[in-house]
């Protein structure tokens, strides 16, 4: 949505729009001034300066998004090995506190630019543009942001990056997606990650927890990875090469992408091929 | 709580209208927020007063318009209700289907008043209208 063609304008608040033009006087005489601006217009002004940051070095930004302990610095590391030598990487990491994560980066020669946020529950686009300041963009192919774990707040950020990703660890619970129907919306791909721990977990059905994403509408794939025994990792990869490959195509066409939220249904896949595991 | 950084930006942009319009103070600011925004409403109106302190906006009232949720189906082409889980068609029961409202996350309407205002209130000068030209 943007703040000037009235596309902001739906269903659900056009009868706030009165008749009587953008100004008219209210029973008490006050001015009245229609406005249909989101609340965090400012926020996603400086998003999308990131995404053309990005876009102008050429750089795939992906932003990774799960509860706190559901693996995401480990996917990273086990991302970072597995593709060294064919995409040149740097992290973006968020957290209350600490440089424990960006130093985990690091040890595998990735650049990691650390974001303590003190007491914010999430990234916002401000945050992220200090830090890809300290980034040499030009020397590298894919940028992941890695977010505040926290399953709520960060859905409602956008940062600039291309693509959302969402992790689901299986000791969470299956029904993860209908209590935080946000945030699993909100992503691109979706990952079940440590599934190497399904067959000592009983609350845990991939299928159910297949259903609750279909619930949401979205057409967001989903995968089940474990970095300790590697299973899954090579579509995780694939996708990740997909997306890159696709990513390149776009600068070249001067063209970009935002993680899709049902963009007026210009990004719903035909049947269910794109749902599948 | 990600509900005071949306009312600290509620309260830059209030400000920032409040000076173009040349407003004495904010009487009323409404918002629009769906369920899907990721944004509780209860919890920005508590925050609201911790974010609208000591700036023109501290005396108005927040009025928050929660939105439905109704999505369109893009195989049967129904428009229908739907849950915050449970985006799926009404009518065919279809995952294919693009949300109409729900997720809206705006600012919709503010009220103010003119220094002139005030004062014809308590008798001064009238003040005419002005129509257009505003975002």
């Amino acid at each position: 949505m943007c703040d000037t063609c009235g596309c902001n304008i739906t269903a659900g608040n056009r009868h706030l729009i009165r008749p009587g033009g953008k100004l008219e006087r209210t029973a008490s005489g006050a001015e009245s001034v229609t406005v249909l601006r989101s609340l965090l217009s400012e926020n996603d002004h400086q998003a999308a300066h990131n995404r053309e940051h990005f876009d102008g070095h050429g750089v795939l930004a992906v932003n990774l998004m799960s509860s706190p302990g559901a693996g995401k610095t480990a996917l990273l590391e086990a991302t970072i090995v597995a593709l060294a030598g064919e995409f040149r990487i740097g992290v973006i990491e968020g957290d209350l506190e600490t440089e424990n994560d960006a130093e985990r980066i690091r040890r595998h020669g990735v650049p990691a630019i650390q974001i303590a946020t003190g007491t914010a529950c999430h990234l916002d686009a401000h945050m992220v543009h200090e830090a890809v300041h300290g980034l040499a963009l030009d020397d590298l192919d894919i940028v992941f942001i890695e977010n505040v774990g926290n399953l709520v707040c960060p859905a409602s950020f956008d940062l600039g990056q291309h693509r959302n990703v969402t992790l689901l660890s299986v000791p969470e619970g299956d029904d993860k997606p209908a209590k935080y129907p946000v945030m699993f919306r909100a992503a691109d791909h979706i990952l079940f990650t440590k599934c190497d721990l399904l067959p000592v977990l009983d609350d845990f059905d991939p299928e159910r927890a297949r259903r609750c994403i279909r619930d949401l509408a979205t057409p967001a794939r989903v995968q089940a990875v474990s970095v300790k025994s590697e299973e899954g990792l090579d579509a995780w990869l694939d996708w990740l090469r997909t997306e890159h490959a696709a990513q390149a195509g776009r600068v070249a066409r001067g063209e970009s992408a935002r993680p899709a939220v049902q963009p007026e249904g210009a990004h719903l896949h035909a049947g269910d091929d794109a749902r599948g595991g | 709580m990600h509900e005071l950084s949306v009312c600290q930006a509620l309260v830059g942009q209030v400000e920032a209208i409040a000076r173009r319009e040349s407003a004495a103070r904010v009487t009323t600011i409404r918002l629009a927020i769906g369920p899907l925004s990721g944004v509780e409403a209860e919890l920005l109106r508590r925050a609201w007063p911790l974010a609208a302190g000591a700036t023109i906006a501290e005396d108005a009232e927040l009025i928050i318009e929660e939105a439905d949720i109704r999505v369109a189906c893009s195989v049967c082409g129904a428009e229908s209700d739907a849950k915050a889980n449970r985006l799926l068609c009404g009518e065919c029961g279809d995952w294919r289907t693009r949300l109409v409202s729900g997720d809206e996350m705006l600012l919709t309407r503010l009220e103010l008043e003119r220094a002139t205002d005030v004062e014809r209130r308590e008798g001064g000068a009238t003040t005419t209208m002005e129509d257009g030209g505003h975002v």
